[in-house]
């Protein structure tokens, strides 16, 4: 076993945001086991104050250029819930099928640009580009039709453009929409690729368990993406139900007494948000090619291993690509319409809850009656699975310590992890800073 | 082998949401096959493990410069660099970030007691060009992906780019989009910075000028027109006039 072990990964790369790893064990004895954010912040919340309701989600959107489009979601659908605005079924529907491109995007994303390099050996996609051609080209291909598929729905999938409070600025034509459903339906192959990728890769995740609280927005009618109330499940499949509107009782944001940041926390010490909680919250809403996929990868809820977040994404591309098709079927058949705005009957404090890929986004507004914002709260996926990546840190490094890996395999493994979790550090309307007091 | 070597690239990214470098994921791939034929990426932390200490041909930097201790950062991009590209509002005016700069309190308001901590610092969101040189700009929130490919392939050429100095009505105009006006609802685009190519008034939605202002733009008459055409209170007015041009402006 490793007596002396010092790794200090700063500014790791493959993620997004900024965030630095520090492990230092001394003759055998953990001195330091950190998971640090030294992002810029940028105060979202505050620039909210002042502007007018139908610029709020077009602010709150720059939060993340990669979750844009949830950001977007769950600010016009929080300032429709404080407005009183009730959309109509096919806004909802529409909204649906972006918030599917948003998670098949990012995955695809995160899958082969921020995974695959590490399973295959190599330090980047672009390295890739020589030795293994057809994974890049497809991986670009899937990119690329996520963006058509977002686009066509929100006008452009970094910062949505049509999405507003009571609905769409323009929706697509029904061409429009077979044309993208027949593109969707001829990317099997390239899923079906992605996934013998995958399962090839698979022996290279580490066999890490932990087991901890998940969280995910539910639903009874789907896996619980764009709508529903927030779910939590034990790893002995307790599970526990909370409005969105009472998002506080369950995030319960506290200063640590280790550390200077705010972390969240339900009803263990931390709880994971994301493509694995949701996997282990909603498994029984996935769709049944998704769960083949699942079960051809050995995975089942409730699945412990925080690395198996990134197979996890894989289901989810899959379900969202099959998902996808159902509701561009949908719209094809019932026809789309140009609706009108719904303006607001009130005003008033609303929540709204969202997936976005990397875990649950909380929105929250007040508007005056003149449809100024004047308080907002935004809770978001990495802010709550900060806890919880500290948490896998400190039963990591006993565990690779005793299976007695050098210092370079431990530091792939801890920067795999936090990989793995697909954190997006640079959303920080809440600044976490997890430097522990020696 | 000196002489067949490719031009290098390298990302840096300050105070931003990153969505201009998803943004440059967003080509496909033809767009970003071609284009590795033709440069090296060097660094881009998103994406790839490595890093470099060398000398950079083509710097693209994204985000605000708003902490001090970026300067030093900035000055020694700067420095390895041949040709120092902004992208995005964030980096080219301040952008979205710039909104705090008319606000004294928003430290206090996101952190309560914990807002003096000094990691929490944050002073004025400004360009990067309040720190170092720039050579290009590709505006926009987030900054338009085909410009970047034109400055990107005019660099490779030896040739040079201008971006438009006209207003987005331009463009606008020219692929003949109703005019947000006409539909009752109002429009920055008399007094924004073209090259976009107008999307928004095309999906609908007002310009919010997230370019930038063209120079000299009349932003008393934009707030009047605002308020007599759009039927906007003073307050809005205003507010509506700053969403991505805080810094533009007092
Ligand atoms: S300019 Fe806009 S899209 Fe680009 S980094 Fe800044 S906020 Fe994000
Ligand atoms: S919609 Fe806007 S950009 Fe287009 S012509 Fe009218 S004012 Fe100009
Ligand atoms: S139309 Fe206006 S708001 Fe839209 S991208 Fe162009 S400058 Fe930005």
């Amino acid at each position: 076993m490793l007596q002396n072990i010092n790794i200090d990964v700063h500014h790791l790369t493959r993620v997004e945001g900024h965030g630095n790893i520090k492990v230092n064990v001394t003759d055998g004895v953990v001195e330091t086991c950190e998971w640090q954010v030294p992002e810029a912040p940028r105060f979202f919340e505050a620039m909210c104050r002042g502007r007018h309701y139908s610029e709020v989600g077009r602010i709150t959107s720059r939060i993340c250029g990669i979750c844009s489009i949830g950001h977007t979601l769950a600010s016009v659908k929080a300032t429709e819930a404080a407005l009183g605005i009730e959309v109509t079924p096919q806004t909802t529907k529409l909204r649906t099928l972006l918030k599917h491109a948003e998670n098949f995007d990012s995955h695809v994303l995160h899958v082969y640009v921020l995974v695959a390099p590490d399973l295959l050996g190599a330090p980047s996609a672009f390295a890739l580009v020589e030795t293994h051609a057809e994974v890049v080209a497809r991986a670009l291909r899937l990119k690329r039709l996520a963006h058509e598929w977002g686009s066509l729905i929100g006008g452009r999938t970094t910062h949505p453009t049509t999405v507003l409070p009571g609905g769409f600025s323009k929706v697509p034509t029904v061409p429009e929409l077979s044309a993208m459903r027949d593109k969707l339906a001829a990317a099997v192959p390239d899923l079906q690729a992605t996934l013998e990728t995958i399962a090839a890769l698979a022996p290279g995740i580490p066999a890490f368990d932990r087991p901890t609280e998940y969280m995910a927005v539910s639903s009874d009618s789907e896996y619980g993406l764009y709508d529903g109330f927030v779910q939590t499940i034990l790893p002995d499949g307790d599970r526990a139900r909370y409005d969105v509107a009472d998002y506080r009782s369950c995030t319960n944001e506290y200063v640590s007494p280790l550390s200077t940041a705010k972390y969240t926390k339900n009803r263990l010490d931390s709880y994971a948000a994301g493509a694995l909680a949701r996997f282990n919250v909603n498994y029984d809403m996935l769709h049944p090619e998704a769960k083949k996929v699942a079960e051809s990868l050995g995975m089942g809820p409730i699945c412990t291993n925080p690395y198996m977040n990134s197979v996890a994404q894989v289901v989810e591309i899959v379900h969202s690509a099959h998902e996808a098709l159902r509701l561009f079927d949908e719209l094809i058949a019932e026809g789309v319409t140009e609706e009108p705005l719904v303006m607001p009957t009130r005003s008033g404090t609303g929540a709204a809850a969202v997936e976005v890929p990397r875990g649950i986004l909380f929105h929250e507004y007040t508007f005056d009656d003149e449809g100024f914002c004047t308080e907002a709260d935004c809770i978001i996926p990495t802010g709550q699975n900060h806890a919880n990546i500290q948490a896998d840190f400190d039963a990591l490094l006993p565990w690779l310590m005793a299976s007695g890996k050098s210092e370079d395999e431990m530091r792939l493994a801890f920067e795999m992890l936090v990989r793995a979790y697909d954190p997006c550090i640079s959303c920080s309307t809440h600044y976490l800073d997890v430097e522990f007091v020696r | 082998m000196p002489e067949t070597r490719k031009p290098t690239l390298a990302f840096f990214d300050f105070a931003s949401c990153e969505g201009c470098q998803i943004e440059f994921t967003n080509y496909g791939d033809e767009a970003t096959l071609e284009l590795l034929k033709h440069v090296e990426i060097v660094e881009f932390r998103e994406a790839m493990t490595e890093t470099t200490t060398g000398r950079i041909d083509f710097a693209l930097v994204e985000g605000s410069f708003t902490r001090e201790e970026d300067r030093t950062r900035l000055q020694e991009i700067r420095r390895r660099s041949r040709v120092v590209i902004a992208y995005g509002a964030c980096a080219c005016t301040g952008g979205i970030n710039a909104l705090k700069n008319h606000q004294d309190d928003f430290a206090e308001y996101v952190y309560g007691d914990d807002a003096s901590m000094p990691h929490l610092r944050s002073g004025t969101a400004r360009p990067i060009s309040a720190a170092i040189k720039v050579d290009y700009e590709v505006l926009g929130c987030p900054m338009s992906k085909e410009e970047l490919l034109l400055v990107i392939s005019n660099l490779l050429h030896g040739t040079i780019y201008f971006a438009p100095t006209y207003p987005v009505c331009v463009q606008c105009k020219r692929r003949e989009t109703i005019c947000r006006f006409d539909e009752g609802d109002y429009c920055m685009g008399q007094v924004a910075i073209a090259g976009c190519g107008a999307p928004c008034p095309a999906d609908g939605i007002p310009c919010e000028a997230c370019r930038g202002f063209v120079e000299d733009a009349n932003i008393p008459a934009l707030e009047k027109v605002l308020m007599d055409r759009a039927g906007f209170s003073h307050k809005r007015a205003v507010g509506k006039s700053r969403m991505f041009t805080a810094n533009l402006r007092s």
